[in-house]
């Protein structure tokens, strides 16, 4: 499958990338975030406990399944308002 | 009706739009947020507002849609801005009319739960020298979870 990753606020910066797209085979949220997570670094930052996603611009919880072509995102809690 | 925009707004221009769409108007309830010149003890200079472009948008409607079916609402707009803005400015509108008071003053107090929790943006503080990312607050996640169980009393 493949995936269009974007990553927003302290993610992106802390990434230093706002995006990218993988190909591979993700059950869920969760395999994708253990995934990027295991590229060790700066990548940690996506193992935070209050991390939120994003599945096709609707929140979700991390044991949303994927689909092949989803927009994904990650981003930390949000503070808007 | 959603905006998400830079640039600023008027409140009482918002406030009185919501009256002239209607006859059957009786209440108009409205919410501006403020940015503030301190947060936490520190000083605030600015901040900028970061959001999801077009999940942001939705995010909102789906909110606004909400309000709509859990009470019954004359008119809904919301106005978030993003971008570079200084203590003092104005970063959100919500204004709700209805025939009672109670729908539009609940509605108003839900979007504004909902939003602050449920709606992808964030805020950076310019403080002194440098700029640091918000913090969530455990009071705005409490405050959202209490329409969960049906309308506070």
């Amino acid at each position: 499958m493949k995936l269009t990753i974007l990553y927003f606020s302290r993610y992106r910066e802390t990434l230093g990338v706002d995006g990218e797209t993988i190909e591979g085979a993700f059950a869920s949220f969760n395999q994708l975030r253990e995934h990027l997570a295991h590229r060790g670094g700066v990548w940690q930052v996506l193992a935070e406990h209050n991390l939120m996603c994003a599945r096709n611009q609707d929140m979700c919880g991390l044991d949303e399944p994927l689909s092949d072509g989803d927009e994904v995102a990650f981003f930390p809690t949000v503070t808007g308002g | 009706m959603i905006r998400v925009q830079t640039a600023g707004f008027d409140p009482g221009a918002e406030i009185n739009a919501l009256q002239a769409s209607s006859m059957s108007v009786g209440a108009v309830v409205s919410f501006v947020g403020y940015v503030r010149d301190f947060n936490a003890g520190n000083e605030v200079d600015g901040m900028f507002l970061e959001h999801y472009p077009g999940m942001t948008e939705k995010a909102l409607g789906k909110i606004a849609d909400e309000a709509r079916q859990r009470w019954s609402l004359l008119g809904l707009v919301l106005i978030h801005r993003v971008g570079a803005l200084l203590p003092g400015e104005p970063i959100v509108f919500v204004g709700v009319s209805s025939a009672h008071r109670q729908a539009a003053f609940d509605a108003c107090a839900f979007v504004m739960d909902y939003l602050k929790t449920r709606a992808p943006f964030w805020k950076k503080e310019q403080v002194a020298d440098r700029s640091q990312w918000v913090e969530a607050r455990d009071s705005d996640r409490e405050a959202a979870q209490r329409w969960d169980r049906g309308i506070p009393d």
